[in-house]
């Protein structure tokens, strides 16, 4: 007798709740706490800002725990949480001039006004798992050194002194307000402004494969790190009843200047060209990849020739980015497909048979 | 987070102005995609995201709603987004076809004939017809502001050539009133009659795509062909096991390990009232 | 310089294209079918072609000639509807409102006539035919893009098109990728002819092709040209190609146009030095 293989409510609140259990672990462990995940599981917080587009550590830090860490799922939980907040405005664009450091390096120049800080990094770690936090997880404090923690001097940025001298092109301002990818669809060809907003909410995997692609030689274009910084900003927005901007609060954000390889001719001077990349949270692992992406993007304003490699194509990049629209895309081959795959079945017998439409018409 | 958290049918009344916007220049012009900014979703892109913001959009509080996936309603995937709507909605459901107002479907037509005091809303997962042949939205987009469709007739050609007929068996293009070209979403080719001089409005959201299109009541949609192999909607042909139709659409079902298997109506609505006599 | 003088070996022409003329009647060739008027492409602070005047009459066959570098694919480019020109005009003789500048024509327009009265034939056949598509979709495409939709008689089309380019018709279901470099040549002839086009560009049509496949294919090409009163601009650095092919020469230099007249006229009494040099073959072209 056919029995209903079509699943139903029942499988479907079952599932969920295992998947509830499952997510809580054995009940003879503490609980995890979203404010340890926030504060000692930092970085995985700031991934989930940076992509789910929302800073907020607490929620950032919940869907991480409802995600059992996965965190694309996560980033999910944050944009489908994003998108149904009322937008009060915009702020005025943050200055990463005024950047309170925490981190700021650069590659080009051994020392620059404001110095280089290393900041919290893995950089220079050896890395050997560490079995004493799997102990006790406590590590010796050492007190930190004098005047660690703040750094009031604004620090000007590496690639204005470059900019002074003409040796780099001008990042002139732009006071064109830029199209939000969030309230109108994506047009295509994309400026840089909606290139940049795309890479900053895109996936740090796939920005990552792109970036190294053409370090490898597709579409190389020979980026020094000019700067790379993180830091708190300032956010502040225009109040028109009161008719100037107010501080609204701070955010944190890594910021990557990248110094790419020069273009001029004969009648023009040689320049440096820049590539740039800004994101929530101390995620410079995806800043850098930006900044490359994007001056891989820039070949034709520039003059370069098109290699037809995958980081110069800015319909494939900015249509593959988003890891959210890729997962759901990819996961939705789980979702039924009897009816489709039925019409081929009966298709490919229908062929295998030898009965076309168009044989059974002749005979 | 408590529902109350949440506007009616979870979309905030700005972004269903602009999506009605959308549907509205849908109608206007048939079968054209139209761009939105399609929201982030609770649900996963190509699960849905499109249609449930369509439905969304032009659900009000008296509606009855009716989902289905597959032509069923109690696919996994139905029952969700049905449950969604009862939730950020409270709105009426039902799994009786000419009992709704409202009908979100994933791959299916309903075989009961839809009338004028309805709305089909299709979930879409590639709105571009063209995309297959031609990668590039910059073109696509070329192709169907100067009708240039010849590309589309030479893979049909090609089908025939190789196969001795077209072999697209679902998500089958059509053309919308002599002008768009379309894809009727991936519903069997055996639904796409349905899709002509249809009395209902018939909606495709395409979420994470950016796209909704529509066909207005009554249009003309004629599935593209050539003149000496026409087109041909086609089917199991067998009868439901249930309710004995030899006219709807059927499912395989595997019944036993030595390959024994039956068919079955793929929408459950028209299969139980056919067996009850009803329908 | 003028090039409008040169139009007497159009017309000399004329009685030859009245006696093998296909062409519908209203179509006299007192008027020219294509008249090029000071056209100019820049690219930057290059001149990539300048003050290109000339016409071409029905059935005529006008070679472009000269190094490389020399503007004549820029010119083709322009004349083509491929690159935009900064200035100028290109007037075709449109079956149903004749004179018609091309440059001002709207993109569907271009489009229709690109697919209907014009054929180009590119140096790579790669360049100008679907390698993923079988013979017979890539002859039919124009027929389908122009709203043919009966199957068979396409197929009937394509099947006789390939006949009249040598190419053995059971081969009308392979891809282009299955056949050899000469094959695939004739083949994007055979797509491009299908509709019965009034003018053809033709790019450097039998480079890259071993010496006895281009023979061949110059004779198929001169077939063609006459069987169909073919009016073409064919560009080629190869003077053999164009003594064979061409009624009348234009020679490039710098992008400006130094000689023209018949062709016979010019390779046997060159007048301008560069021309001479070109002939003697001292140039490298």
């Amino acid at each position: 007798m056919y029995v209903a293989v079509k699943g139903g409510e029942r499988a479907i609140d079952a599932a969920h709740a295992w998947l509830d259990r499952s997510r809580r672990g054995p009940v003879d462990q503490p609980v995890l706490d979203t404010a340890q995940i926030r504060d000692q599981m930092g970085l995985a917080v700031t991934r989930v800002m940076a992509e789910g587009s929302l800073y907020d550590p607490d929620l950032a830090a919940l869907a991480i725990k409802q995600a059992c860490g996965d965190l694309i799922e996560a980033i999910f939980l944050i944009r489908a949480y994003r998108t149904t907040l009322p937008r009060f405005g915009a702020s005025i664009p943050i200055d990463t001039a005024a950047m309170r450091v925490k981190r700021r390096v650069s590659a080009t120049f051994k020392d620059a006004p404001g110095g280089q800080i290393l900041g919290p990094t893995f950089d220079y770690t050896h890395r050997l798992l560490d079995f004493r936090l799997m102990a006790d997880g406590e590590l010796p404090t050492e007190p930190l050194a004098e005047g660690d923690e703040t750094e009031p001097a604004a620090t000007p940025h590496v690639l204005s002194f470059l900019n002074r001298d003409g040796l780099i092109e001008d990042a002139a301002p732009d006071e064109t307000p830029p199209a939000d990818l969030t309230r109108e669809p994506m047009e295509l060809p994309a400026d840089r402004a909606l290139r940049l907003q795309a890479l900053a909410r895109g996936d740090e995997g796939f920005l990552l494969g792109l970036a190294y692609s053409t370090q490898r030689g597709y579409a190389r274009n020979h980026a020094f790190v000019g700067e790379l910084r993180i830091g708190m900003v300032a956010v502040e927005m225009d109040i028109p009843e009161l008719g100037f901007a107010i501080e609204i609060g701070e955010i944190e954000v890594t910021e990557c200047e990248t110094v790419n390889q020069f273009k001029g001719s004969r009648s023009e001077p040689a320049q440096f060209t820049r590539g740039y990349g800004l994101t929530f949270g101390q995620t410079e692992r995806k800043a850098l990849a930006m900044a490359l992406v994007d001056r891989a993007l820039r070949w034709e304003e520039l003059g370069e020739e098109d290699q037809g490699a995958p980081a110069q194509d800015q319909e494939f990049v900015l249509s593959h980015c988003d890891n959210i629209q890729a997962t759901g895309f990819l996961e939705h081959i789980k979702l039924p497909h009897y009816v489709d795959f039925q019409a081929e079945l009966e298709l490919v017998r229908r062929l295998r048979a030898g009965l076309s439409d168009h044989e059974e018409d002749a005979a | 987070m408590s529902d109350q958290a949440y506007n009616f049918a979870y979309l905030d009344e700005d972004t269903k102005r602009m999506i009605r916007r959308a549907i509205l220049k849908g109608i206007a012009v048939p079968g054209y995609q139209v761009p939105f900014a399609s929201r982030e979703m609770p649900m996963p892109y190509g699960w849905g995201t499109g249609g449930v913001q369509v439905t969304a959009a032009v659900m009000t509080p008296e509606d009855v709603l009716k989902v289905i996936d597959q032509g069923a309603d109690d696919t996994t995937n139905a029952v969700s987004i049905r449950k969604f709507f009862q939730r950020t909605a409270g709105v009426a459901t039902t799994e009786r076809t000419s009992e709704a107002t409202m009908i979100q479907t994933r791959h299916r037509i309903p075989e009961t004939p839809l009338t004028s005091d309805q709305i089909l809303v299709y979930q879409v997962p590639i709105p571009e017809p063209m995309r297959f042949l031609e990668p590039r939205e910059t073109e696509t987009r070329r192709i169907h502001a100067l009708a240039d469709y010849g590309l589309m007739q030479v893979r049909l050609y090609e089908d025939i050539a190789r196969h001795g007929e077209i072999a697209t068996s679902y998500a089958y293009p059509v053309e919308v009133a002599g002008r768009y070209v379309m894809d009727p979403s991936p519903i069997p080719k055996f639904d796409n009659p349905k899709l002509d001089d249809c009395p209902a409005i018939q909606l495709f959201g395409a979420g994470r795509e950016q796209r909704i299109y529509a066909l207005p009541p009554y249009t003309h949609v004629r599935s593209l062909d050539f003149e000496d192999h026409p087109f041909r909607a086609t089917k199991a042909d067998h009868a439901c096991a249930i309710c004995g139709s030899a006219s709807s659409y059927l499912d395989e079902v595997i019944t036993d390990d030595a390959g024994g298997r039956m068919f079955v109506c793929s929408d459950t609505d028209y299969c139980a009232q056919n067996a009850k006599g009803g329908a | 310089m003028s090039l409008l003088d040169a139009s007497g070996g159009g017309i000399c022409h004329k009685e030859e294209v009245h006696a093998s003329s296909s062409l519908p009647k209203h179509l006299d060739s007192d008027s020219p079918l294509l008249s090029v008027r000071s056209v100019a492409k820049r690219y930057g602070a290059r001149i990539g072609c300048k003050d290109i005047s000339f016409d071409l009459w029905p059935g005529e066959v006008l070679g472009v000639v000269g190094e490389s570098g020399s503007g004549k694919s820029t010119l083709l480019g322009c004349l083509s509807g491929q690159l935009r020109p900064d200035g100028g005009e290109v007037l075709f003789d449109t079956r149903d409102r004749g004179p018609v500048d091309t440059l001002r024509m709207s993109e569907p327009q271009r489009r229709h006539l690109a697919r209907t009265d014009w054929a180009f034939v590119h140096q790579n056949p790669r360049d100008g035919l679907r390698m993923g598509v079988s013979a017979g979709g890539n002859v039919g495409e124009r027929l389908m893009a122009t709203g043919a939709r009966h199957y068979g008689r396409i197929r009937e089309a394509a099947s006789d098109w390939l006949d009249r380019v040598e190419i053995d018709t059971g081969r009308i279901d392979d891809r282009p990728r299955q056949f050899s470099g000469g094959m695939q040549q004739r083949l994007q002839i055979a797509r491009n002819l299908v509709s019965g086009p009034r003018l053809a560009f033709m790019d450097e049509p039998t480079g890259g092709l071993d010496v006895s496949v281009q023979a061949r294919l110059l004779d198929l090409l001169r077939g063609l040209v006459r069987d169909m009163g073919l009016s073409a601009v064919l560009v080629t650095h190869d003077l053999a190609v164009v003594r064979l092919l061409a009624d009348r020469l234009i020679v490039m230099k710098d992008g400006r146009v130094v000689e023209t007249g018949l062709t016979d006229q010019v390779l046997d009494d060159p007048q301008h030095g560069y021309t001479q040099l070109l002939v003697s073959s001292v140039l490298q072209v």
